[in-house]
């Protein structure tokens, strides 16, 4: 889901930044309003889990891959604001450092993966759980719906991005400057291989962490709550 | 052991394991995500090269490109393997220097001593 350099335009990729500024801004005041100094280091864990769970390209045979996200787990860990944060890092990491995602759709992969899934998989996660206990059976499922969830509305926000392209920018001859892709091909393509497969990664991934922390410590699952309210 | 150390040791344990993310799609004949190919592929897919993607494609030059160290695209996968556990350390460690960075600037010395 990681959108190269040269896919979007202009257009999309500069609106994409534009859009990301502020939330950019109110991550980093919510920050500054709620976390504590002993939470530095489960953020430097989200980033790092985000950064590396990317790395683990899932085939489909013959045919294309992808990847679990990992940014509902983080958000279900540190809340949304301090997991758009979170994964940011990791995006920017891997853009700079690896070219895995271009440096101009920046904005616009952080838009997908630390804004969009970030904030739907918590807020469904919040939903669904109720007030249903910490260490609930129900919360495990929930944790796994919302990550399909997130990370499906996520790739279809890439798929739109990817599918306008042919709508706004056309050369002379008819051929596609960027994305040569429509809506037609790009939605199918990416949310159809997210729902088939990489979804369900990004689901029992989420739900496997929140069930080995539900034993381990139900603690960190609580803290979110509090700072979030 | 407290909870944070067996979080950083499962990290630990995702970095020497994420060769796997290499290794299996070679091994079932994936290839690349969908609208993550290189610029030539396109002349296969849709029979010429978006001239604004061509432009716009070769504006950054990572240092690793791909979790692969510059020119060992054509190496055996055990090579590529041990680029892509190092390429998961630098990117970890940069990200964890990142983010106490952060945490450095945004949170306010009377919320440190707390």
């Amino acid at each position: 889901m990681h959108i190269p350099d040269g896919y979007l335009g202009p257009a999309t990729s500069g609106v994409m930044y534009v859009l990301m500024l502020p939330v950019w801004i109110s991550a980093s005041k919510m920050a500054k309003k709620t976390l504590k100094a002993k939470q530095v280091p489960l953020l430097a864990i989200g980033a790092a889990f985000s950064f590396v769970i990317m790395m683990f390209n899932v085939p489909i045979p013959g045919g294309t891959t992808g990847h679990a996200v990992g940014a509902v787990l983080v958000a279900i860990l540190l809340g949304p604001w301090a997991a758009c944060i979170a994964v940011t890092v990791a995006l920017v990491v891997q853009a700079l450092l690896f070219g895995d995602g271009g440096i101009t759709a920046i904005g616009a992969n952080c838009f997908n993966m630390a804004f969009i899934e970030v904030f739907a998989g918590y807020y469904i996660y919040k939903l669904i759980s109720g007030k249903s206990a910490t260490a609930s059976g129900r919360r495990v499922i929930v944790a796994g719906i919302a990550g399909y969830i997130g990370i499906n509305i996520a790739s279809l926000s890439a798929a739109i991005m990817f599918g306008i392209q042919p709508l706004l920018h056309r050369a002379a001859d008819g051929q596609s400057l960027y994305c040569p892709y429509g809506l037609g091909v790009a939605i199918p393509a990416m949310l159809g291989e997210h729902m088939l497969v990489f979804g369900w990664v990004e689901a029992i991934v989420t739900a496997l962490v929140v069930k080995y922390l539900q034993k381990q410590d139900p603690t960190l699952l609580e803290a979110v709550e509090e700072v979030s309210r | 052991m407290k909870t944070i150390t067996k979080l950083w040791i499962g990290i630990g344990v995702l970095i020497v394991l994420s060769p796997l993310g290499l290794l299996l799609p070679e091994r079932f004949k994936a290839g690349d995500a969908w609208g993550e190919w290189g610029v030539d592929t396109f002349k296969e897919l849709v029979g010429y090269i978006p001239q604004g993607l061509a432009k716009l494609s070769s504006l950054w030059s990572a240092p690793i490109p791909d979790y692969a160290f510059k020119g060992w695209a054509e190496k055996p996968l055990a090579n590529l393997s041990f680029a892509y556990i190092i390429s998961a350390m630098i990117g970890i460690v940069v990200c964890i220097s990142i983010v106490f960075l952060l945490g450095k600037l945004l949170i306010k010395k009377s919320s440190r001593e707390k």
